[in-house]
């Protein structure tokens, strides 16, 4: 099989999978739904940081910024967010069907630009940062975020910002909301696929291979970064407003701008599949939420024990990842070099 | 600013909030240096810090729990958590010393998940603290206290950091540590054991952390799940110091402190977080100007 | 190959998550489920609250279990750590009712918790009572199947207001002339403290001269502090859960701040009496339940008797936060014996129908599913001990105010 054989395989295969997965295991279907946002924030943390070899733990703020976006849009529409956010949603604020529809569809598509746009204002600063310092800087941004929104009274301040609740039952809800994950995940891999296939992709590479070379090589560098820190905003700005609603609860700091659970994670998730593969990431979100759902069932009080120990493990004997290290015993002689 | 005018009615005040902020600085402070000497010379940034300085507060509790002084716990947290960090870097870190900064940040948030949580199962959750027998000076009609645990940290702080500073300077180690921190591979071809040179950074870091845990459990309260605070503050008081400078923390840490408690005065202490990430910034951005300006000279 | 591999991993490691499908009811033993905090932030009164639900269940299984349609049950609680966070509890419990077939949900711990998980329940009609989550907003809803044992936490400190305001006309004072400062933490339970506080002090006309938000993780309050000695406001009011308790109790001591009112929530959690000795003198605590109580049921006997056995269990005092989530066990122990069964609809109206006498106070829930007849507690803490000091019916001793300054005691 080449290699591009073995992909398509590979992706009808899961995406087969991630069909019949609802109907193998219904009671999961909202476990599922957060694995395929999981899935999308391990890819846009691996365009980063596998592609272009910059390491970011500041993306969690488009996540939050997506939620936060989408929320006000579905609410805006309909009633006043301040005085709907200071009742916490009490009964007074109805939405009828066709409301909650139409202002989900249009806050999962605003929510994207919202993201863009911030992202677009911060590039040029941020990315001009390298290294160490660029890692340093984002740290901040989900902290940032958080601290803004628990101080927004408007958005509801540290009490958070309850989401309108679905018309329909639990399991419509999870299914819907599952298949809108899903559509996420893989149009973002098909899209970053592309991206990098082309010329884009190579400039990235360039960047992460030696910033200073793509330079003197006529690659306008900062653009293209600021372009690819837009794009993984409009995946994650998504992937927030799905998980927004999928929780009904927006928390500032805790589900929103969650630096140490979220922010952290897709690190690790694109990191134990292998930075800079495209099935990397999602191999990794899947193995690394499994793990974590399991510890969560059987580890009552240790569970964080052993998430500790496995991230230890991960960044220590896995530092190429799972199919990094699979392509390193195949072929040890191609080394794959990594920023 | 009806709470500056305060300061107009009552000047001695300000005295009582610059002091306030140099004393919490202190105890940051103590946190930081290990900080700065960790990511200088192995250029990682210890995320568990935080938990080294808790498990120094811990042990110190069990310590007055077995009956001995609060002062003499200092000591004992130092040389237990000299122990602590001497095994988690044989264990873990040395794994990640020379890799890029991003692994090892990885690698100890782990390590500081783990170490929360075993505290978590071995002390329990509750909120803990030690009496340190000492009481409160009051200046001023009562307007000024200084609490004496307060100025006893302070004044361990300095002494601590003059020591280090010293240290680095005139000893065989602290030399050969230097030399690491500048070039790590000349180093070992001089003939510096750099593996060596790092377990001791790491454990001396630990140990300070592990006094630093002991003097705060006097002060304040400390509970399993409040590590990621001493983590967050020794990070923002290094970035401000430059990495490595020991006198720079000690000034850095006392000055934020003094700032941030006179912010948390004047406006309010719902500003006052926003106020230190706000300057960090400021300092982060102002010092890349600088640093892009000298590379178009470079250039 | 190593795709197959894979693929069987991911499927056993599926089986796995989706196994433990415990029924409601397994042969005689009916299983409650509950999320608490085991780690996190609210970690040392997420395990008051398991410590709680463990004792009640044991004891209500000593004494023969639940009799549900003439068949003895024994009750058993399935417990998940949700970490403090909304997010895991939410979908912990969704994992309780969806997976594990769990069909009574015991409460978790704090307001912003249980209003995570409100929605969840709600949405599947799964009863849930609590003992934990006093937050005011969660009985605005219209939620159906939410029942709170407790006070909602807008009673908290206004409690406190009342009773300076009562001490100051005895004195001859106006109430309004007395001049508040607080101290709140930047959560929603904090907040709804605040709010029941600034009513009251609307109603009296007092005025509120500092009105700080504590950040989130309450280590240091000395810029707060210091102002409280500048401005020198009459009463000083604190919540920040156990760890705000704790550290203004040592900071106050230590500044030698001196109001006439010092009152704070969850310091019988922080356990300040016992921890910080005279720092904590005369301090008043808001609390939903004392030991001293003279309330009584038939599965502990009286509040002293619960303390008692609570002590001989977990060697320390229980505070109200395991108490009250004793009774919330004991809400449901009792409606499902009234239900006669194990139909959620059936045991939600039987819960609804509730007016039960139990060691924790009288429990009696209105349509928005808040107990309405039980109050608030103050203490305050005296000779190292927590005396109940309002309301008067039970107080076992007399408020001593104004607070003595620092500088006329012994220390």
């Amino acid at each position: 099989m080449t290699s591009r054989q073995r992909s398509l395989s590979c992706g009808f295969l899961t995406i087969a999978l991630a069909l019949a997965a609802p109907f193998v295991v219904p009671a999961l279907k909202v476990q599922l739904a957060i694995l395929c946002i999981m899935i999308v924030l391990a890819l846009t943390w691996d365009a980063l940081g596998g592609q272009m070899g910059y390491n970011s733990f500041g993306n969690v703020l488009f996540f939050g910024i997506g939620m936060y976006a989408s929320a006000l849009v579905q609410v805006g529409l309909f009633h006043d967010v301040g005085a709907y956010t200071a009742a916490s949603g009490t009964g007074t604020f109805e939405f009828s069907r066709a409301q909650y529809f139409v202002g989900l569809a249009l806050g999962l598509w605003a929510a994207p630009f919202v993201a863009v746009a911030v992202a677009s204002l911060l590039g040029a600063g941020l990315l001009g940062l390298r290294g160490h310092y660029f890692a340093i800087a984002t740290l901040g941004l989900g902290i940032a975020g958080g601290e803004f929104a628990a101080s927004w009274e408007y958005v509801g301040g540290a009490s958070g910002f309850q989401l309108p609740l679905f018309p329909g039952d639990f399991d419509d809800r999870a299914l819907s909301f599952y298949a809108l994950a899903l559509a996420l995940a893989v149009v973002t891999f098909l899209v970053l696929r592309f991206l990098y296939a082309g010329r884009f992709g190579l400039v990235l590479n360039a960047i992460r291979d030696d910033e200073d070379k793509a330079e003197a090589l006529g690659l306008y560098t900062v653009r293209h970064k600021v372009v690819a820190w837009c794009v993984v905003a409009f995946f994650v700005g998504c992937a927030g407003a799905i998980f927004g609603n999928l929780n009904g609860l927006i928390e500032p700091r805790e589900v929103a701008f969650s630096g140490a659970t979220f922010g952290v994670w897709m690190v690790l998730m694109a990191i134990l599949g292998g930075k800079g593969t495209p099935w990397g990431p999602v191999l990794g979100a899947v193995v690394f939420y499994g793990m974590k759902e399991l510890f969560w069932t059987y580890l009552f009080g240790w569970q964080r024990v052993a998430l500790g120990i496995l991230i230890v493990v991960i960044v220590l004997f896995f530092p190429a990842g799972i199919l990094g290290s699979l392509r390193a015993r195949r072929a040890p002689a191609t080394t794959e070099r990594r920023g | 600013m009806t709470n500056l005018l305060l300061f107009v009615e009552a000047p001695v005040l300000l005295i009582q909030v610059i002091l306030d902020g140099v004393l919490v600085g202190a105890l940051f402070a103590l946190a930081a240096y290990g900080l700065a000497l960790v990511w200088g010379v192995m250029n990682i940034i210890n995320i568990v810090q935080g938990e080294l300085v808790l498990l120094g507060g811990y042990v110190a509790l069990t310590v007055v729990g077995a009956g001995l002084s609060p002062f003499m716990a200092i000591p004992i947290a130092a040389a237990v958590l000299f122990i602590v960090g001497w095994l988690l870097y044989r264990g873990v870190i040395f794994r990640v010393v020379e890799k890029d900064l991003f692994t090892s940040v990885l690698a100890t948030f782990g390590l500081s998940i783990l170490i929360a949580q075993l505290i978590n199962q071995g002390f329990g959750a509750d909120v803990r603290s030690i009496d340190s027998g000492l009481g409160t000076w009051l200046f001023f009609d009562g307007i000024v206290s200084v609490s004496q645990a307060r100025v006893v940290a302070f004044v361990l702080a300095l002494l601590i950091g003059a020591v280090l500073v010293i240290f680095l300077r005139v000893t065989r180690l602290g030399r050969a540590i230097r030399a690491t921190a500048q070039n790590a591979r000349a180093a070992r071809a001089l003939g510096v054991d750099t593996g060596q040179v790092y377990a001791w950074t790491y454990a001396i870091n630990a140990a300070i952390c592990g006094a630093a845990g002991a003097l705060i459990v006097m002060i304040w309260v400390i509970q399993p799940f409040g590590g990621l605070l001493y983590t967050v503050r020794a990070f923002m008081i290094v970035i401000v110091a430059g990495l490595g400078n020991v006198v720079g923390v000690i000034g850095a840490a006392l000055g934020l402190g003094a700032a941030e408690t006179f912010v948390g005065f004047v406006f309010g202490t719902q500003f006052q977080a926003a106020f230190v990430f706000s300057l960090l910034v400021v300092i982060l951005v102002a010092r890349n100007v600088r640093l892009a300006r000298q590379r178009r000279y470079l250039r | 190959m190593r795709i197959r591999v894979l693929l069987r991993a991911v499927l056993v490691a599926g089986v796995a998550l989706s196994a433990p499908a415990a029924a409601k009811v397994e042969g005689s033993t009916i299983v409650l489920g509950a999320a608490v905090s085991i780690t996190g932030k609210f970690s040392i009164d997420g395990q008051h609250t398991k410590n709680g639900y463990d004792l009640a269940v044991k004891r209500v299984n000593e004494q023969g279990g639940v009799k549900v349609g003439g068949k003895s049950y024994k009750i058993e609680v399935r417990y998940y750590d949700d970490e403090s966070s909304n997010e895991r509890a939410a979908s912990l419990v969704e994992r309780l009712i969806a997976q594990d077939g769990i069909k009574f949900i015991l409460g978790p711990y704090s307001s912003p918790l249980t209003g995570a998980i409100a929605p969840v329940t709600e949405k599947y009609k799964i009863p849930m009572v609590e003992g934990n989550g006093a937050s005011r907003s969660l009985f605005t809803k219209g939620y159906k199947y939410l029942f709170a044992v407790l006070s909602t936490s807008e009673q908290y400190l206004s409690s406190a207001v009342d009773l300076a305001a009562e001490k100051s006309r005895e004195a001859g004072k106006d109430p309004s002339s007395l001049r508040l400062a607080l101290a709140m933490g930047d959560d929603s339970f904090s907040l709804d403290v605040r709010a029941g506080i600034l009513d009251a002090a609307k109603r009296y006309g007092m005025a509120v001269v500092i009105d700080d938000k504590v950040p989130d993780n309450f280590t240091d309050m000395s810029a707060t502090l210091s102002r409280v000695k500048a401005v020198k406001p009459d009463v000083l009011l604190v919540s920040g859960h156990a760890m705000g308790a704790a550290t203004a109790t040592r900071q106050i001591a230590e500044a030698k701040v001196d109001v006439s009112v010092l009152a704070m929530t969850h310091c019988d959690s922080a356990q300040i009496a016992e921890k910080f000795g005279a720092a904590a003198e005369y301090t008043l605590c808001a609390s939903q339940w004392a030991p001293t109580l003279a309330y009584s049921d038939k599965w502990f006997g009286s509040a002293g008797d619960y303390n008692a056995l609570f002590m001989k269990a977990y060697g320390y005092e229980a505070p109200y936060q395991a108490a009250e989530s004793s009774a919330a066990v004991l809400v449901f122990a009792d409606a499902l014996q009234r239900a006669g069964g194990f139909d959620q609809e059936k045991v939600r109206d039987a819960l609804a129908r509730t007016d039960l006498q139990t060691f924790y106070g009288p429990i009696k829930f209105d349509e928005t599913g808040k107990n309405v007849v039980k109050p608030m507690m103050l203490y305050q803490v005296q000779d190292g001990d927590y005396k109940v000091v309002a309301p008067t019916k039970w107080a076992t001793a007399k408020l001593i105010y104004p607070r003595p300054s620092w500088s006329k005691r012994g220390t």
